[in-house]
């Protein structure tokens, strides 16, 4: 071989291999540089379980408090509430909650716990693109839209027009598609719940 | 090394092509003579780029990007405790809202006179991506206020991210830095919006311009001026972009610069649509405005999204479409199969297909400003339907053109 002979599949190789290698050492320095997005230590912690007090909240009444930044309601339903909850499935689009997000002790028609039926907790976040739907339980409201007279309370969501039932359950044919998620909870006693963690079978 | 000519200039020619760019790009970039107002708005996006950095840079040095003190540093320090503060801020909202008015005239520009067909398809994908940049530009620059509007406007737009199937949860979360948007989020849309996204812009425009500096500008009768050359080579139908057109352009920019003092001065809110009222009040996680807009210039997407329905309990759909009426203006180059570049010698019926179409897409940015209702939501979707159906349809129906004949030299 003369020396200004050209072994050009050797070339080819060599130019592969170090564009290969190239490549994947290129991936691994983006990895702390697509890492440095995820919530940091900080935020994780802020992202703690909170504790909530309700002795004071009657029936009928909502508090909201803050957990991970978002609103959750915990709202305290009369009777006729709940037996509202019975009466309009036909209404709803996810009525058993199978598309939607809850704890596995959520996933009946309360969204309750079975000790606690009066006892909503559920994040203010509407399904559809995240905003706080607002708490309309009065049966006469500017906002009950297409529903009119059918308006039975509920949740309705400003930016869209999404309604939702008392217990976070979405109407149909509404831009939500699921139901208001629920966040795991627990009843540390008859007056205070813990949100962001799950309890057991209460 | 050899030097052509003499003196200082000789002297920085033969180390950096000063004379050879000047020339290449100006004095001797031979422009077609017949361009009317419509080309103002290329050289327009460029003065509002330059205004907007300008302006940019001086509000960085005022600015704090932390969520306790955003708000007070644009709404107290700026506006009110700086020196000519308040007009630098409203330089700078007052120019995000003209770039995409100048960039929506210059897109329609190219829609009509084709200026998007062989060989200039490169041109307008590189134009495509500076839309891209810059309305992610924008998304991110209207969080760094901090007001109501700023926090639930991206609310709503992170969440699009979330919708998207199994991964879109946990992709949402890694866009905020955080379970809810907060400090971290503010933090990196402040570093993409200042370094990022600028520099991504400024590349993609260069690109943009050589590839029309290659090529050759398009022009309002869509013939090839290059097909007609004198003896030296040069375009018969072509001037000298500097001094002819660099003069002319001065007059569109003293015509924008009369407009946008209007505004600067008299009107730097919009009546609500360059500045949102509900932004004048501090970001509220817990409190949703009654009714949430985005600002004008992404309104017709917006309604895209919500002309859409969801479907099997995801709002994906939505967002999918939306994605796609802008990814469809990508393909614009081959999905018009008519090969007559210019609207004036198209068919009569094209031109009110496009006439429709402008009607659709402002209809749709109306809708959009507007809360929702039955009728509004029936109304987006067929603007929708069109919008989609123009560009869709384009290679079947550009085909049936009856086209005018095309003149060989522009008129």
């Amino acid at each position: 071989m003369s020396a200004d002979a050209v072994n050009n599949s050797k070339r080819r190789f060599l130019v592969a291999s170090t564009s290969v290698v190239g490549a994947i050492g290129a991936g691994f320095v983006a990895v702390p540089f697509v890492k440095s997005w995820n919530p940091s230590t900080k935020a994780l912690a802020a992202g703690a379980p909170v504790l909530a007090d309700i002795s004071k909240l009657e029936e009928g009444q909502m508090i909201t408090v803050e957990w991970r930044g978002k609103p959750v309601y915990i709202l305290k339903r009369t009777d006729d509430n709940l037996n509202v909850l019975e009466s309009d499935v036909d209404m709803l689009a996810d009525v058993n909650s199978d598309a939607s997000k809850q704890p596995e002790y959520c996933k009946n028609s309360a969204r309750a716990y079975d000790k606690h039926k009066k006892i909503s907790v559920m994040e203010g976040v509407c399904t559809h693109l995240g905003c706080a739907p607002k708490y309309l339980p009065d049966l006469n409201n500017p906002f009950s839209g297409s529903l009119g007279s059918d308006w039975k309370g509920g949740f309705f969501c400003p930016c869209h027009g999404s309604i939702y039932d008392l217990s976070g359950r979405v109407y149909k044919s509404m831009p939500a598609p699921t139901n208001l998620p629920i966040p795991p909870h627990m009843f540390k006693s008859e007056t205070v719940i813990l949100i962001g963690q799950d309890g057991s079978n209460a | 090394m050899e030097q052509k000519s003499n003196g200082l200039m000789g002297w920085i020619d033969a180390r950096f092509p000063a004379t050879k760019l000047w020339e290449d790009h100006l004095s001797k970039y031979y422009a077609p003579k017949n361009f009317n107002f419509w080309y103002f708005f290329g050289s327009l996006a460029m003065l509002v780029l330059v205004i907007q950095i300008l302006s940019g840079v001086f509000l960085a040095m005022f600015y704090k990007p932390d969520t306790a003190m955003a708000f007070q540093s644009v709404e107290m320090g700026i506006m009110r405790d700086v020196e000519w503060g308040w007009l630098i801020r409203y330089f700078h909202s007052t120019g995000a809202s003209a770039f995409f008015v100048v960039v929506y005239l210059h897109m329609f520009r190219g829609l009509i006179y084709g200026s998007y067909k062989k060989p200039r398809e490169l041109i307008w994908i590189f134009g495509v991506l500076i839309f891209l940049a810059l309305m992610a530009e924008g998304f991110m620059g209207y969080l760094l206020p901090w007001g109501q509007m700023s926090f639930w406007g991206a609310q709503v737009i992170i969440n699009l991210v979330s919708a998207i199937p199994f991964v879109g949860e946990d992709l949402g979360i890694w866009v905020r830095g955080d379970f809810v948007i907060g400090d971290a989020t503010l933090n990196r849309f402040f570093s993409l919006h200042i370094v990022a996204i600028p520099l991504i812009l400024i590349g993609l425009i260069v690109a943009h311009i050589i590839a029309l500096h290659e090529v050759g500008s398009n022009n309002p009768d869509g013939v090839e001026i290059k097909k007609n050359k004198d003896e030296n080579g040069i375009p018969k139908d072509g001037i000298p972009f500097h001094p002819y057109y660099s003069v002319k352009d001065i007059v569109g920019v003293i015509v924008f610069l009369m407009f946008f003092s209007i505004v600067v001065f008299f009107m730097p809110e919009m009546f609500g649509y360059f500045l949102e009222h509900a932004n004048f009040e501090p970001a509220n996680p817990l409190k949703t405005p009654e009714h949430i807009a985005p600002v004008w210039y992404f309104t017709p997407y917006y309604s895209v999204l919500r002309a859409v329905p969801s479907i099997a309990g995801s709002a994906f759909p939505g967002v999918i479409a939306m994605g796609a009426a802008i990814v469809v203006l990508f393909f614009l180059p081959w999905l018009d199969r008519n090969p007559v570049k210019s609207i004036r010698y198209r068919a009569g019926w094209y031109k009110i297909l496009v006439a429709l179409f402008v009607v659709s897409f402002i209809i749709l940015g109306i809708l959009g400003t507007l809360a929702p209702t039955d009728g509004r939501t029936l109304l987006a979707q067929i603007c929708t339907i069109y919008y989609f159906a123009f560009f869709l349809l384009m290679p079947f129906y550009t085909k049936m053109e009856t086209n005018k004949p095309v003149p060989e030299r522009t008129t």
